[in-house]
């Protein structure tokens, strides 16, 4: 077969002819609409799995590679470069694994359908294509591919507040989104290779080939990390989030708080550190000191939210601020954990709008105060958020603990203060799940409207049901994620370390 | 078959996911009943393993089985790895043991439940995870059981979902806990950063190497072995963290009996014990250790002196008895510490066990004035709790005698130890027995202060056999450990083999002491205990006036005891109720929508201000704007002009 | 009869021009402002072919066809803009059509 030859773009092709075959069947064929986006979303999903099993543990570097030239002026030449590494590759899996959930979260939905389930596939293709994009300039393509469906997802299909949140999301993405642009564009000029080229562009930094003065790297990692620390997001660039979360429609949070939040926390890996290890590394107490009270920050904030969703979103805050962290702690451990808790992140806090998505189909609203005693009503959902909550807040066996181990682990090896703060993020977050399980499911049925709930249906049970069972795999087997990291990992570390020991080099001259 | 020792786990595991899983659809019968078998299985099997066990040489008893590698990151590795050795076989003989007798008993306390398949999937999910805890081969595993079992103790205290009191106590009984497992992993950290594995085996015989001689001072093994203890204090409720497990008691009697009395909150002590090769060599921190333990052995046994609850009167007990274990441990003296837990998980089993069999028959009045007259219809409950009381205040011969006798010997003798623990540990002695005969004579004599009349009976054979049997182990478990003057102390023998790696202070040596003074210590600690059980004679059996006049007296006295020294309204006041208005009111309100929020909103207005003038030229007039064209054009062109020439 | 000098072409080219601006900005009605715009258009085809015979080059030419291409394009396009416009105002004031306001 032929497409077998470029594997890459096969995925990023699935779902694009999905989103085209949608837009040409017929409107009133509502089933039919909804099993051709579902259809699509799950090949996508299956094609990645036979990625994974293809992919080669033992290598760092990139795989599956695929470049062609896509237009050159003036001289410049931007190619259409496409390449897996073990980070991008499990994000990759995340991603398809979470779409047919997020579509089946929406299988009740009838208004303007067409266009609801055509944005959900062009969002997979932009977000799939950022995690494997290499060219600069194919990279922020696809940066923006994934913006504008998720305006489009927010501000038409969103609740009350949807224009302001999803006007403010665009804004605060798009600000970002120019400064990485300027910044690409200086790259390109500063790096001369003609092209924008990653790789290459790393390879000659790495070599020394080309130098970039202190106050250059300081400036260019500036406006990279704000691109994406709005994405991720990173204190005080968060409040965006609450209220994109909250007014976009279950599937949109589902995305957003499982994928979208990963590019930024991807870019970090992908560019900021490799590109500008130095300037990372002078910077790198700031960025921890911002992520710890993220952390903490996240966690107050969302003990006391009133909203079901806005407690979810703030808690996001609060885990990827432990990313952050992880990233920015600078060793095997730390980076990998983070890269483990942003996919564990993905399938927790996914399932987690899921299931608020559940309740939100049947009551029609979030407030917290709205509930209470669901154990009864709805003993099996009852269940499921429960282990899905555990799962958030690390219960030792389910994927969250594996991650935030990790990154403690390898922050505290090298920075201990900081790891005795983040652990108190810990607590805080079973004190804010564990209060919200109380007010929701325990205690006795106060509104009649709770008493006669549905308990799950089978369709519901189908999405909850692989978010349980990955969370357990990868809490209990946590060698087949991590083991495709390693390679990657390794090379970024090696990154760090090179430029550790030049400075030690450097000051040891008189 | 030995080396399959963790196939124990597999029973509790199995029953944990039939009745979670299809438990809703069956009869109670099935439901009990496989709860109960998977226990009594898990029970018979580790007796075999137990009778294998016993017969290997003491340097062989050290079996470690890896089943895989759990989390591997570069340079670190957590395997998943189990270690059979003496401590962890005796710890799993009690929690299957005493966990199989409470399974039994749960078949008739339950009865007539709705959520009967909840109950018993979470009691053996429980069993799973503490026999986790105890065989776990590294301390990342051991953090398993550990949350683990945290997670089972949520959700029984949680169990009557409908009631908020029970909701807020599990709530309050994982966060705290919480608190302390933060601690926990801090000092699993730094053990891997300062050794490089956390696998117990080559961790302690590392530790042995490098620090062969115990350090005074605030030494990276004092760091670790601190933040350990924290750990251990939210689970076994010692000081600061003793708040969570009076609230405990919103679970099911049985619950309480086997989880906050005979095991998972024993868990600490069993960490210390399990650490004893890292605790030797910080000598500052045992002290610390040590003098936690006796304050809170004497704040809980004050606070229990005048509980109305008869739960609570236990709970309190329970903190008490877990202090006294902790200033065993405190003083070195690690194997007598096990020995009173293992005394004390029968006696305060059976306690438990006895008090919810009143319950049972007053329909769960928990107030000890409103009970009274119980012995002619709870004979057996009577005569077993009996056993239970005398067991708790050290009566000779029955098994607390020996393992609270031993504490207080060691408090005094060992190298360690002070008089000052000596003496406080007495008068915890005394104060256990009047509060426990308090306790017998407000439910059991006197006049009903009830409705229920004298009529009514047991509640059958699956209550007063577990009753029965916790009482005979009650009354002989002491023989393993005698004191030196009567025999051999079996279970020193025996736990040595743990011990190996411990840096040795001498502290079973005997030192100097003869045989009489020992004898004398025991006899001074019976007779305090005798002196309590007659005032508590006098005070509540003859006469029950004069407490109520003393409360009356001193209100503010009996308020402070009453709700233990009201440590828990401060934590609630200022720790939680100050982080929600910090919540609420700065980082919500302020922080987050006043400044960064209004920070950005600020920004959009701006703008919009200042696009109003820009908006005007924008009228939509087309000949408006094709003369602004004109103009533009024109302005090129006398540009262009003018640069020309 | 000598020929006629270039600057004439080129003066009359600008009346044209000035006179299709004058139009373009002064007349209200949709149609008379359409054909000022081709008038404008065609002073610029002269001027263009006015410098070609100046020059002696064909340059000039092609933009000149060019121009008319594009002048025929948009014709069609603008007078079918016209007719919908007024199908659905039932005008062709110009200064009714202003909701592209900001």
């Amino acid at each position: 077969m032929p497409l077998a030859a470029y594997p890459l773009s096969l995925l990023l092709l699935i779902p694009t002819i999905g989103a085209a075959v949608v837009c040409l069947l017929p409107p009133g064929r509502e089933r039919l609409l909804k099993w051709a986006a579902l259809i699509a979303s799950l090949a996508a999903f299956l094609w990645s799995v036979v990625l994974f099993r293809n992919f080669d543990n033992q290598a760092g570097s990139f795989q599956m590679v695929e470049r062609a030239d896509w237009f050159q002026a003036a001289g410049f030449r931007v190619q259409y470069y496409l390449g897996l590494d073990g980070i991008s590759l499990l994000l990759v899996l995340l991603t398809t694994v979470l779409i047919p959930l997020a579509l089946l979260a929406s299988w009740n939905l009838k208004d303007k359908l067409k266009l609801y389930l055509a944005s959900i596939l062009l969002l997979e293709v932009g977000i799939l294509g950022v995690f494997l994009a290499l060219d600069l300039i194919l990279f922020y393509v696809f940066w923006e591919v994934s913006l504008i469906p998720m305006y489009f997802l927010i501000g038409i299909w969103g609740s009350s507040r949807r224009i302001y949140a999803a006007v403010k999301f665009f804004i605060y993405t798009m600000a970002g989104s120019l400064l990485m642009l300027a910044a690409i564009v200086v790259l390109y000029f500063l790096m001369g290779t003609g092209n924008f080229d990653l790789v290459e562009m790393i390879g000659i930094l790495k070599r020394g080939e080309a130098v970039l003065s202190p106050e250059v790297e300081y400036f260019l990692f500036g406006l990279f990390f704000v691109a994406f620390a709005v994405k991720v997001p990173v204190f005080p660039l968060h409040t965006w989030l609450p209220d994109a979360h909250t007014e976009a429609p279950t599937a949109a949070s589902v995305i957003l708080a499982g994928v979208l939040l990963k590019m930024g926390a991807y870019g970090l890996l992908r560019f900021c550190l490799p590109l500008f290890p130095w300037a990372s590394a002078q910077l790198a107490p700031a960025i921890c000191i911002l992520a710890l009270i993220g952390i903490i920050y996240g966690a107050l904030v969302a003990m006391v939210q009133p909203d079901l969703k806005r407690l979810v979103a703030y808690s996001s805050v609060s885990h990827l601020g432990f990313v952050v962290l992880g990233i920015f702690s600078f060793n095997f451990q730390s980076m990998e954990g983070a890269a483990y808790q942003m996919l564990n992140h993905g399938v927790s806090t996914g399932a987690l709008f899921l299931l608020v998505g559940i309740l939100y189909d049947r009551r029609h609203t979030r407030r917290i105060d709205e509930f209470g005693g669901l154990a009864h009503s709805m003993p099996r959902y009852s269940a499921c958020f429960f282990i899905v909550l555990l799962g958030s807040i690390g219960l030792p066996g389910l994927g969250g603990f594996v991650g935030e181990f990790l990154i403690l682990q390898g922050t505290f090896l090298t920075n201990v203060p900081a790891a005795a703060v983040a652990v108190c993020g810990v607590v805080l977050s079973a004190a804010y799940m564990l209060w919200m399980y109380q007010r929701v499911f325990m205690g006795r049925i106060g509104k009649e409207a709770n008493r006669r709930l549905p308990d799950l249906s089978l369709r519901e049970g189908a999405m909850l049901i692989p978010a349980i069972a990955l969370s357990l795999w990868m809490g209990i087997g946590s060698g087949t994620f991590l083991r495709t990291m390693d390679g990657s990992i390794q090379l970024l570390v090696d990154r760090l370390d090179q430029v550790k020991q030049a400075q030690v080099v450097r000051s040891d001259v008189p | 078959m030995i080396e399959y020792f963790w196939l124990a786990l597999v029973p509790p595991l199995a029953g944990f996911l039939f009745n979670g899983l299809v438990g809703k659809r069956l009869p109670a019968r099935i439901v009990s009943g496989a709860g109960c078998a998977a226990t009594g299985a898990s029970f018979l099997f580790l007796l075999a393993v137990f009778a294998e066990f016993i017969r290997l040489p003491a340097e062989e008893q050290q079996i470690v089985h890896r089943l895989f590698t759990w989390i591997q990151a570069g340079t670190f590795t957590a395997e998943c790895s189990f270690l059979l050795d003496p401590l962890s076989m005796i710890m799993l003989l009690v929690i299957t043991g005493v966990g199989f007798l409470i399974h039994v008993y749960s078949t008739a306390y339950m009865e007539g439940e709705t959520g009967l398949y909840r109950y018993f999937a979470y009691l053996n999910l429980f069993v799973f995870m503490m026999s986790l805890l105890v065989m776990a081969g590294n301390y990342l595993l051991l953090f398993v059981g550990w949350e683990g079992v945290g997670l089972c103790s949520y959700l029984l205290i949680g169990y009557y979902i409908e009631r908020k009191s029970a909701g807020d106590a599990a709530k309050k009984a994982f966060v705290v806990n919480r608190v302390g497992d933060a601690c926990f992993l801090l000092g699993v950290f730094l053990i891997f950063k300062t050794f490089g594995t956390l696998e117990f085996g080559s961790l302690f015989e590392t530790v042995s190497r490098t620090h062969p001689q115990p350090e005074s001072g605030f030494t990276v093994l004092a760091a670790i072995t601190l933040l350990l203890f924290l750990g251990a204090t939210g689970k076994s409720a010692q000081i600061p963290l003793q708040v969570w497990l009076p609230d405990a008691m919103e679970g099911p009697t049985p619950v309480s009996a086997l989880i906050h009395a005979a095991t998972m909150v024993t868990a600490g002590v069993y960490l210390v014990v399990r650490s004893a090769a890292l605790y030797s060599r910080a000598p500052d921190v045992l002290l610390l250790i040590a003098v936690v333990g006796v304050l809170t052995a004497l704040l809980a046994a004050l606070t229990a002196l005048v509980q109305r609850d008869i739960k609570k009167v236990l709970a309190y007990s329970t903190i008490s008895q877990l202090g006294y274990m902790f200033m065993a441990l405190g003083v070195g003296a690690f194997s007598t510490g096990i020995f009173h837990l293992f005394t004390h998980a029968f006696f305060k089993a059976l306690l438990f066990l006895g008090a919810g069999s009143v319950l049972l028959r007053l329909h769960h009045e928990l107030d000890l004035f409103r009970m009274g007259g119980l012995r002619n219809s709870l004979k057996v409950t009577c005569w077993t709790m009996w056993v239970g009381t005398a067991a708790l205040a050290g009566i000779f011969p029955l098994s607390g005698f020996f393992s609270k006798d031993e504490i207080l010997w060691r408090a005094l003798d060992s190298p360690l130890g002070h008089p000052v623990f000596w003496v406080a540990g007495l008068v915890v002695a005394g104060l256990t027995a009047f509060y426990m005969c308090r306790l017998m004579f407000l439910a059991f004599y006197g006049s009903p202060g009830h409705g229920h009349g004298e009529s009514g009976s047991e509640a059958g054979t699956a209550v007063t056999a577990p009753l029965a049997i916790l009482a005979g182990a009650a009354a002989v478990a002491g023989v393993v450990g005698l004191p030196a003057y009567l025999g051999d102390h079996r279970l020193d023998h025996f736990l040595a083999p743990v011990f190996r790696y411990s840096y040795d202070h001498g502290v079973s040596a005997g030192h100097g002491a003869s045989h009489s003074l020992e004898l004398l210590a025991g006899g001074a600690a019976l007779a305090i205990s005798l002196l309590g059980a007659g005032l508590a004679y006098r005070l509540y059996a003859r006469d029950r006036s004069i407490p109520r006049r003393l409360a009356n007296r001193y209100p503010g006295l009996h308020g402070t005891l009453l709700q233990q020294f009201r440590i828990d309204q401060a934590y609630s006041r200022f720790v939680v109720g100050g982080l929600k208005v910090l919540s609420r009111r700065v980082l919500w309100r302020a922080v987050d929508v006043g400044v960064v929020d209004g920070a950005v909103n600020g920004t959009a207005s701006l703008f919009r201000r200042w696009s109003g003038v820009a908006t005007r030229m924008q009228s939509g007039n087309t000949r408006t704007y094709a003369a602004w064209i004109v103009t533009g054009a024109a302005l090129v062109f006398l540009y262009l002009y003018s640069v020309i020439d | 009869m000598g020929m006629v000098p270039a600057t004439h072409y080129l003066a009359l080219g600008a009346v044209l021009f000035v006179i299709g601006v004058a139009g373009f900005i002064v007349r209200r009605n949709v149609i008379t402002m359409f054909m000022s715009v081709e008038l404008m258009l065609n002073a610029v085809n002269l001027t263009f072919l006015a410098y070609a015979r100046t020059w002696n080059q064909v340059d000039a030419h092609i933009f000149v066809f060019f121009v008319m291409t594009v002048a025929a394009a948009e014709a069609a396009v603008g007078l079918a803009l016209i007719l919908g416009l007024d199908r659905h105002s039932q005008t062709l004031d110009i200064d009714t059509v202003n909701r592209l306001q900001g």
